[in-house]
């Protein structure tokens, strides 16, 4: 049982605050996924669990224990990070046994050598185990970096950016086999990731991190239906949502935004009329995947760019003075310049105050 | 007004074979992607067109002229690199009128085709700004600028936006597109990434060890991959490949996967001509489908095959489904939330208009062979 528990984790470096306030319950066998910019927090919120770093702020719990004071090593945590560090001249055996040799674990020859078989089985390295590590591809390095952590059987995995190093191919498969092999054995991970398109497939739930600061708890489909603010929504999915500041007009049932204008439907304006601030401004969030082009009625606009990704196209569409991007079916005509006309689904419209990007209306 | 053509062009680096019997036209007007992992042949191509690397065998010609022993200066190509190669202490301006001053263009003249490129790039009120001021979006707009300013007959761009962030990636792809359009260009890009080459080619070519493997616009390329490698390099999630084996009958296929009971039967008369044309290769087939031509039902019906859910993968606009089938598993893009949990019971059909065979010793997809 390892769940953990932040509270009030706050580190600061020099004038920078890395990780203010944070607080957080991770749940037992959870995949949790730290997601955020550069500079956001989350490799110190990670090391700050490991032990490597010290908070100035705070408490950490694992399982219940309180473990501020405890040493990295008393934690029982296993780290696998972007870089491999493997030690180079030995065979990918000695590299997996490598943790268990410890005199403070006491584990027979035999008893090492079983780990080691069952945790290159379960990583699909068995058939390299007497490679010297200088000679393995990216994703076989870092399979054994993954192998040398669970050989342990550690209550709690802690990996920052581990597939960012590999190429794109490689890191669609590993994505597959981790998410995989974490629900196999059961143990709780916490995995630091800049890339939502991991966060989204991987994780259980994802905290998003900004400037330091946890702006939204949620699983995949919560951050991404229902972001906290424009910067989730616009963080989250590819290709990015898209932001226009507009003007909503209640009683004409309207909004407007430069030369963009579209009539709101019954139940939209409904939601709508408690949340809407007094002056009707708002920024507008619509996903590509809920634009459509359409016959007759929709909105105005002309093709500015099209890119054909094999199963879809994304259209981006000039309308009174937006680029849109549009996810439109493979082999739809789209034409550079050709006119067309757009229509959104409304009630996947998400509206944010412009100042502070607070979504209005949490779906 | 030029097309490009390379002729059975190789190339050697000592005894590595880069470029082998390569082939290649490109028409006036055309961007052209050359697409493939690295050490492919894809940027000793392009340096070759542009003269910076010699051939050791064949020709490459420019319009009407034989251009392979000319230097670069006399090829008419701009060349745009990676890196954006700007000189840091000259304006973007001045970046951009280098070329011109160094053949003595007039100053008048300069300004000029300078102000007409910045107005195409967007750059003009970055125009006075030293390179070290620039994002670096801009930075390669500049790049870019000072390559077309001299109005090349052809643009040679080696991964000119590989270093941007993947939302400025994204923004320059349709900027670039669209600067081809509008400047009537001949194009030749080069790059590793998939996406950027569907996004913006005309036609692709895709290389490995030297050899280009399919030469095709980006919808063919996708729907009628020549062989396994092409199959497996375009596309994102990749395509399915699973072992099969496949029994002909009167009006349909069954292929069977190892370990799967049911059979999935696919009635088109297409895929039927092919297994038929290569017997020899039957026994040793590889299915190929795209997961978004893999069927998922929550529901048993007739004909399709029970199979269960292993892993879900959301992202956010779809689902991607890892299903067992068998001792193998196949990837279905599913809508989002439609499957619920893993171990769930799905029922799957194959489309058979978007399923391929491919012949497992020579790679070959058996839609080429027919």
């Amino acid at each position: 049982m390892a769940a953990i528990s932040l509270r009030r984790l706050g580190k600061r470096f020099g004038a920078v605050a890395a990780v203010q306030e944070l607080t957080l319950d991770i749940h037992d066998r959870e995949f949790f996924v730290l997601l955020g910019p550069t500079g956001a927090g989350k490799t110190t919120t990670l090391r700050c669990i490991a032990g490597l770093e010290r908070p100035d702020q705070g408490e950490i719990h694992i399982a219940g224990d309180r473990v501020d004071d405890w040493s990295a090593a008393q934690r029982d945590v296993a780290l696998v990070f972007q870089q491999y560090s493997l030690y180079p001249n030995y065979t990918v055996r000695e590299n997996l046994a490598f943790p268990l040799r410890s005199k403070l674990r006491r584990f027979s020859a035999q008893q090492i050598d079983e780990r080691v078989r069952k945790a290159a089985a379960t990583v699909r390295i068995d058939h390299l185990l007497d490679r010297r590590t200088d000679r393995l591809s990216g994703g076989e390095m870092q399979r054994v970096s993954i192998g040398r952590a669970i050989v342990r059987e550690p209550r709690l995995f802690l990996m920052d950016e581990p597939l960012s190093n590999l190429d794109a191919k490689l890191r669609e498969l590993l994505r597959a086999e981790l998410k995989g092999l974490q629900q196999r054995l059961g143990t709780t991970l916490i995995f630091v990731t800049h890339d939502q398109v991991e966060a989204m497939s991987m994780g259980d739930r994802i905290g998003v991190l900004d400037g330091g600061q946890l702006v939204q708890v949620g699983t995949p489909a919560q951050i991404y239906n229902a972001p906290a603010n424009a910067f989730v929504a616009s963080f989250v999915g590819s290709p990015a949502i898209n932001l226009l500041d507009v003007q909503v007009d209640l009683a004409q049932g309207r909004v407007h935004g430069g030369s963009l204008a579209f009539a709101l439907d019954a139940a939209t304006q409904e939601t709508l009329a408690p949340l809407l601030p007094a002056d009707g401004r708002v920024r507008l969030g619509i996903r590509p995947e809920d634009i459509a082009l359409v016959g007759e009625a929709g909105i105005p606009g002309s093709i500015y760019g099209a890119e054909n990704h094999g199963a879809e196209i994304i259209a981006v569409v000039e309308a009174g003075g937006h680029h849109l991007r549009a996810t439109v079916p493979a082999k739809t005509p789209t034409a550079l310049n050709q006119p067309v006309r757009i229509a959104f689904a409304q009630p996947r419209l998400h509206f944010f105050d412009p100042l502070s990007g607070r979504n209005l209306r949490p779906i | 007004m030029a097309d490009i053509q390379i002729i059975d062009a190789d190339k050697y680096f000592g005894s590595n074979h880069v470029i082998r019997k390569l082939n290649l036209h490109i028409r006036h007007g055309e961007f052209v992607v050359l697409l493939g992992p690295s050490g492919c042949g894809k940027t000793t191509t392009l340096r070759a067109l542009a003269g910076l690397e010699s051939i050791d065998a064949g020709e490459i010609r420019i319009g009407d002229r034989r251009v392979d022993h000319l230097p670069p200066q006399q090829r008419d190509t701009a060349f745009v690199f990676q890196l954006y190669s700007l000189y840091p202490h000259l304006s973007a301006f001045d970046n951009i009128a280098f070329p011109l001053r160094a053949a003595g263009v007039p100053d008048a003249q300069v300004r000029e085709q300078v102000g007409a490129v910045a107005r195409v790039l967007r750059i003009e009120h970055l125009l006075k700004k030293r390179p070290s001021a620039l994002a670096g979006g801009d930075m390669q707009r500049v790049t870019i600028g000072r390559a077309l300013v001299r109005r090349p007959s052809a643009m040679l761009m080696d991964e000119p936006i590989g270093a941007l962030d993947a939302k400025l990636r994204e923004q320059m792809r349709t900027e670039l597109r669209r600067l081809h359009v509008d400047n009537d260009s001949t194009t030749v890009y080069v790059t590793h990434d998939q996406v950027e080459a569907m996004a913006m080619a005309d036609k692709i070519g895709i290389m490995n060890d030297g050899v280009l493997q399919q030469y095709d616009n980006p919808d063919t390329v996708y729907d009628e991959p020549a062989n396994l490698f092409v199959a497996q390099f375009v596309g994102s999630p990749i395509m399915n490949v699973a072992d099969c084996r496949c029994e002909l009958a009167d009006d349909h296929v069954r292929v069977r996967l190892p370990g799967l009971a049911e059979p999935f039967v696919l009635r088109e008369p297409a895929l039927r001509q092919q297994l038929q044309a290569a017997p020899a290769a039957a026994q040793d087939l590889a299915l190929g489908i795209r997961p978004e031509a893999v069927g998922v039902q929550l529901q048993p019906s007739p004909g399709l095959v029970r199979a269960e859910v292993e892993l879900v993968e959301p992202l956010g606009a779809y689902d991607i489904v890892d299903i067992a089938v068998g001792e193998q598993s196949l990837r279905a893009r599913t809508p989002s939330q439609l499957i619920r949990s893993q171990g769930q019971a799905v029922w799957l059909r194959l489309d058979g208009a978007r399923t391929h065979f491919f012949d497992k010793r020579s790679g070959r997809s058996l839609r080429a062979a027919a």
